[in-house]
């Protein structure tokens, strides 16, 4: 009666264009990372030719130690940034939730409008917020007494997190509160009769009940931090502190279009993807592993 | 707007809610100490400030000229009120380049998301409601898919491109963007849930064929599905920056987001152009706040359906 060719004609569309601008591109990716550019002759006048190089590639970007700093720039940034900005998604959602505060509709649409901004143009407003002399904040500060630089080397890293954050934690805010919002009522009404106050509803019913949502939004904030690219690259003509290989995707950006080593770049994607795939699944181990000891 | 779409509140109660009954604070709020309303109102306000401060900034500055940008207090009004002289400078600059980046920007995000849809719509309700071989390949494979980040294929696919001559193209950047996995996933969750199999076989039985159910009946009840995909892959699309960024190297194909960076990028050497990127910042700003303000609650709704099954 159904028809066999029937969801490959409708997915037909679909594939064709994941086959080609997803699956294929990752296999060249893994491809291109086992081979290295051979130059005959003393200037490579004598053409250049592709040869298989093992795990060459992987070696020297493990081994490189740019590279390995920008790993650890990204696991630092991530620890720090994704931490805060979930907790900080968190309490706005139970606050905006609670129904204690006036106007939950005007905060949650401004919370959620910075995610609408792309982060090019997020990163622009921030950068006319820390340039000295463009800035008031660094202007206000001065006048009492305290001089930032917030494009200094040290400090940078965290005005690219301030950015993130700011265009991040409404978009989490809101996959929490829709979590919030399909936990039954009659859970509530339970806990009023049993006489639980405000602590005590956060804690045992709407913290455990959001973890789900809490998980995913960990994990796309992981990815999103591996990913980072554009606003350390728009910094970069204003902080010393930005090298042009600050982040794991900017290195293999250099490395692919500015300094013409292919195998390098694409070793260095094909480790950021792994990374991701990695830190993904502890998380959700780490999710399911919680889930049986309760 | 909320009574539009076909009332099934059993499977989407949180779509149905109307501001007023936002929270629960009919049941919850009953009896709410007014102090305890007075701080948290005013800790939201101040959370709010900070998500405000960037976009009053640059409304702001976007009146003042070159001069009073950096010789007055950014906070505030100063030095004249020229607007409507700035904006028609960024308007006009380099014959008119900043329209031509939004228009790209709107094909970019508006042929490609609604391609990306349709496509996305098409293949999820294929996987919820047919029984086929490959069926947990197919999955396997678009979740693998998401996981990996864009950027990891855009370099690939820039060499890919380039072997076959499309790079340099509108095709370049419009390709890539027709591909939501993550539309796929929530379609497919969602036909799950709103496409009866009953109806789809009483539809069988008076022959309509299988594409046609597809289109006559299935995406109907799909309606809200759609635009949470649509508004997710326009936005998408429309902050996409390392993909245009190693594709495009005509000025004249860039998108809002490559444009305006060519723009900042040029301070350096010509203080002027601190202007034009303020006032094009602001442009770029405005059409993108309205949308997410009006379409608020299509976010919401897509949201329930992945995290809830997520």
């Amino acid at each position: 009666m159904r028809s066999k060719t029937a969801p490959w004609i409708l997915m037909a569309p679909f594939l064709v264009l994941f086959l080609g601008t997803v699956v294929v591109p990752i296999i060249m990716a893994v491809g291109y990372s086992f081979t290295t550019v051979e130059r005959s002759g003393l200037l490579g006048e004598d053409g250049v030719k592709s040869v298989f190089a093992g795990f060459e590639n992987y070696a020297a970007a493990l081994s490189n130690a740019n590279f390995i700093a920008s790993i650890g720039r990204m696991i630092l940034f991530g620890v720090v940034q994704v931490t805060v900005m979930i907790v900080a998604a968190t309490v706005l959602a139970l606050l905006l939730e609670s129904a204690s505060a006036k106007w939950p509709g005007f905060f949650r649409s401004t919370y959620f409008l910075p995610y609408g901004i792309p982060g090019v143009i997020a990163t622009i407003l921030w950068s006319f917020l820390y340039i000295p002399g463009l800035s008031p904040i660094v202007d206000t500060l001065g006048i009492i007494g305290i001089d930032v630089d917030f494009l200094a080397p040290g400090v940078v890293l965290w005005s690219i997190a301030n950015i993130v954050t700011w265009t991040y934690t409404g978009y989490n805010m809101l996959i929490i509160i829709a979590q919030l919002k399909a936990i039954p009522g009659e859970l509530y009404e339970a806990a009023r009769i049993d006489g639980a106050g405000t602590f005590r509803v956060v804690k045992d019913i709407q913290l455990p009940l959001i973890r789900p949502a809490l998980m995913l939004t960990i994990i796309f904030s992981i990815i999103g931090t591996l990913q980072l690219f554009a606003e350390p690259r728009l910094l970069q003509t204003m902080s010393a502190g930005i090298t042009s290989e600050y982040t794991p995707n900017m290195s293999a950006y250099a490395y692919a279009f500015q300094y013409n080593e292919i195998g390098m770049a694409a070793a260095q994607a094909v480790i950021i993807a792994v990374s991701a795939f990695v830190l993904s699944a502890v998380a959700l181990g780490i999710s399911q592993w919680m889930e049986k000891r309760r | 707007m909320s009574t539009t779409t076909s009332p099934r509140p059993a499977q989407k109660p949180a779509k149905r809610r109307t501001p007023a009954e936002d929270g629960r604070s009919g049941s919850r709020s009953a009896g709410r100490n007014p102090a305890v309303t007075i701080i948290v109102t005013a800790i939201l306000a101040i959370v709010a400030i900070y998500f405000l401060v960037p976009v009053y900034w640059v409304i702001v500055n976007a009146t003042k000229s070159t001069d009073a940008l950096f010789g007055t207090n950014g906070f505030w009004f100063g030095g004249g009120f020229q607007l409507f002289e700035n904006l028609g400078n960024v308007l006009t600059a380099n014959g008119g380049i900043f329209p031509r980046w939004a228009l790209n920007s709107l094909i970019y995000s508006g042929l490609g998301s609604a391609l990306a849809t349709y496509f996305a719509v098409a293949a999820g309700y294929a996987l919820a409601k047919y029984d086929f071989r490959g069926k947990k390949l197919v999955y396997a494979m678009v979740l693998g898919g998401v996981l990996v980040p864009g950027t990891a294929t855009a370099l690939p696919l820039f060499f890919l491109f380039s072997s076959v001559g499309l790079t340099n193209s509108y095709w370049s950047v419009l390709i890539p963007s027709l591909v939501s996995p993550f539309g796929l996933f929530l379609s497919s969750i969602y036909a799950n849930a709103a496409v009866p199999d009953e109806v789809l076989e009483a539809g069988r039985i008076d022959g309509v064929g299988e594409i046609a159910l597809f289109h006559r009946i299935a995406l109907p009840q799909l309606v809200p599905a759609i635009v949470t995909v649509l508004l997710f892959q326009f936005v998408g699309i429309w902050n996409n920056y390392f993909l245009p960024l190693v594709m495009l190297a005509d000025e004249k194909l860039y998108p809002i987001t490559l444009g305006l960076d060519n723009w900042r990028a040029q301070t350096d050497r010509l203080p002027e152009f601190y202007q034009l990127t303020v006032g094009g910042a602001l442009l770029s700003v405005i059409p993108l706040a309205i949308l997410i303000l009006v379409l608020q609650r299509f976010w919401r709704g897509g949201l329930t359906e992945g995290s809830v099954k997520g």
